[in-house]
């Protein structure tokens, strides 16, 4: 398409102005309002005893949630690809089910199942396992957004190795336990790889189903997210929330880098 | 940095249709890694089950806990559906925004060369990666109370679509990106080279080879929009019938112990959500067949 000099400038302007407004400009005073007392003034603030909490709860449940993601996510990939059973397709379709669930309904749905007065309440009235409220409802509702990721990164590799490799090895004598440790899983370690990165960054990063299913105590059940927005809301104190979020940012990017260069070794392996 | 980075993730096998040719499963031999056999599934369906599946049939069971009526009432309730109306009508204009803007950008990031061009390329995924509730705050020191250019947006509907605009950048422009690169530019310049003038050739040549990929786009951000919570929750002021969103009365309904309500608006927002998906998995396999077609 032929466009004129002035057309192109237009379009630039428009394009770049947007983005300007809408990203740049609000990510830039962000930063900006949270080293612009020097970088002391925002170490101070995520090492105060409830940042470091929100922190260390955060990554506990990702290490939990990890973990299991891999486990039943390669195993909901060589089911979806390898197996032939009726209800295929359904089970396609539930993999991609999150995707589509606004966050405040998966953790309404949460409550209705595990809450006191829930489906399972009999875990928390009889056993005293509180699930709502407690670490299990966190870690329930993280896995139910992050459930898509390692199985949609796994699929399309398992997909494209076939089964040659595993066939000769079992030919050959191999356990079923040994193809998978040796063939199948180096076969999709780069996949596997980009689906944990994406698992953990939307780990950390989720708000709205974690915050349903909390009860939200400085110290004891605040994620990062949660952390800020409460230093906001709670206890108005914006420069807390710019710094925890400026934190939040950094590990953003940091995922963005990393996924960079996994989209690179992928496509050359 | 590609331009299909997170749209594989974000953005999955809804619009394009699994391949029907791709497993190999037929005659097979029988001794395959474990997984694929009964048990391996078995457990898989129970894990989904447990994960996904019982949750949202809680919900819609719970839903209906007081009958049809009940569920009917719970979604007509003014304040009810008045949340569903601004959430609605918000993010039909934030899709709107995205279907012009983000073919815009996609142009410019694939027609145009500028300094600094894969910088902004690299700024588009941040949206997707950055926390809800991060977008929220960033928003919030630009357009909110403490604002140095004395931009008001909070607890306004501008603000709520300002704060869906950014979370929804993304899906326009990655899906449009792409099929610019790999468009035929000799037609274009065919019709150029016949007289047609610049805007007769994108409304005629262009826009058609794109339109799959801006209704796929558009679509994908009209779904993630209605369901946003974390970026509107502090900009949007929560003001019912004004600027509360259908998440924001959902997890209201809950703080006042009325999960019956909060089950039926959950309910109604899933059923629109999955509509938009369904029509555009048949606009996808439609415009998919036509290119066979025509092939």
């Amino acid at each position: 398409m032929r466009t004129s000099t002035g057309t192109r400038l237009t379009l630039r302007t428009v394009a770049l102005g947007y983005l300007f407004a809408l990203l740049a400009v609000p990510i830039g005073l962000i930063l900006w309002r949270t080293f612009g007392d020097g970088v002391g003034a925002f170490i101070d603030s995520i090492r105060t005893p409830a940042a470091i909490s929100a922190l260390n709860l955060s990554l506990l449940i990702v290490a939990i949630v990890v973990p299991l993601n891999v486990v039943f996510g390669v195993a909901t990939a060589l089911a979806l690809v390898r197996g032939s059973f009726p209800g295929r397709g359904l089970l396609q379709a539930v993999v991609d089910l999150p995707f589509a669930v606004s966050p405040i309904v998966v953790g309404v749905s949460l409550i209705l199942l595990w809450g006191t007065s829930g489906w399972f309440g009999g875990v928390e009235n009889n056993f005293g396992i509180r699930v709502i409220f407690g670490l299990p409802g966190m870690v329930l509702a993280t896995i139910f957004v992050t459930l898509p990721f390692v199985v949609r990164e796994v699929e399309p590799v398992l997909h494209e190795i076939g089964t040659d490799q595993e066939q000769a090895a079992a030919t050959l004598g191999a356990s079923s336990a040994q193809t998978l440790w040796r063939i199948t899983l180096p076969a999709i370690r780069w996949g596997l790889t980009y689906g944990v990165v994406l698992t953990i960054a939307r780990a950390l990063g989720e708000f709205g189903a974690v915050i349903m299913v909390s009860s939200g105590f400085p110290g004891v059940s605040q994620t990062l997210t949660l952390l800020v927005h409460s230093r906001y809301i709670d206890d108005h104190n914006t420069y807390g929330a710019y710094a925890a979020a400026t934190l939040l940012m950094g590990l953003a990017v940091l995922t963005l880098l990393l996924m960079t260069v996994l989209d690179r070794k992928r496509s050359t392996t | 940095m590609t331009a299909t980075l997170f749209r594989r993730a974000d953005v999955p096998a809804l619009p394009t249709p699994t391949d029907p040719s791709a497993p190999p499963t037929a005659g097979a031999p029988r001794a395959r890694p474990g997984l694929g056999r009964p048990l391996g599934v078995g457990l898989v369906g129970l894990w989904l089950s447990l994960i996904v599946l019982l949750p949202l049939a809680a919900l819609t069971v719970t839903s209906f806990d007081e009958g049809w009526s009940g569920f009917w009432d719970a979604v007509t309730a003014p304040v009810a559906l008045a949340s569903l109306r601004v959430t609605v009508g918000v993010s039909v204009v934030v899709a709107l925004v995205n279907a012009v803007l983000g073919t815009l950008i996609a142009w410019v990031l694939v027609r145009d060369d500028f300094r600094g061009k894969r910088f902004v390329d690299a700024l588009i995924d941040l949206p997707f990666a950055l926390p809800t509730i991060v977008a929220s705050i960033v928003l919030l020191s630009l357009y909110g109370p403490s604002s140095p250019l004395g931009i008001h947006l909070n607890a306004t509907r501008p603000g709520l679509l300002v704060a869906l605009a950014f979370v929804t950048l993304p899906f326009v422009v990655r899906s449009v990106q792409p099929v610019l690169i790999e468009a035929d530019r000799e037609v274009e310049e065919a019709a150029a080279s016949l007289g047609a003038s610049g805007w007769t050739t994108f409304r005629r040549i262009v826009l058609p080879t794109l339109a799959p990929a801006v209704i796929s786009g558009t679509g994908l951000s009209f779904a993630r929009a209605i369901g946003e919570y974390g970026s509107v929750v502090l900009i949007g002021g929560n003001i019912p019938r004004q600027t509360q969103v259908a998440s924001q009365y959902i997890q209201q309904q809950i703080e006042i112990d009325r999960p019956v309500n909060a089950a039926a608006v959950s309910v109604a927002l899933l059923a629109i959500a999955f509509a938009t998906l369904f029509v555009l998995r048949l606009a996808a396999s439609r415009s998919q067949r036509r290119e066979e077609a025509s092939a």
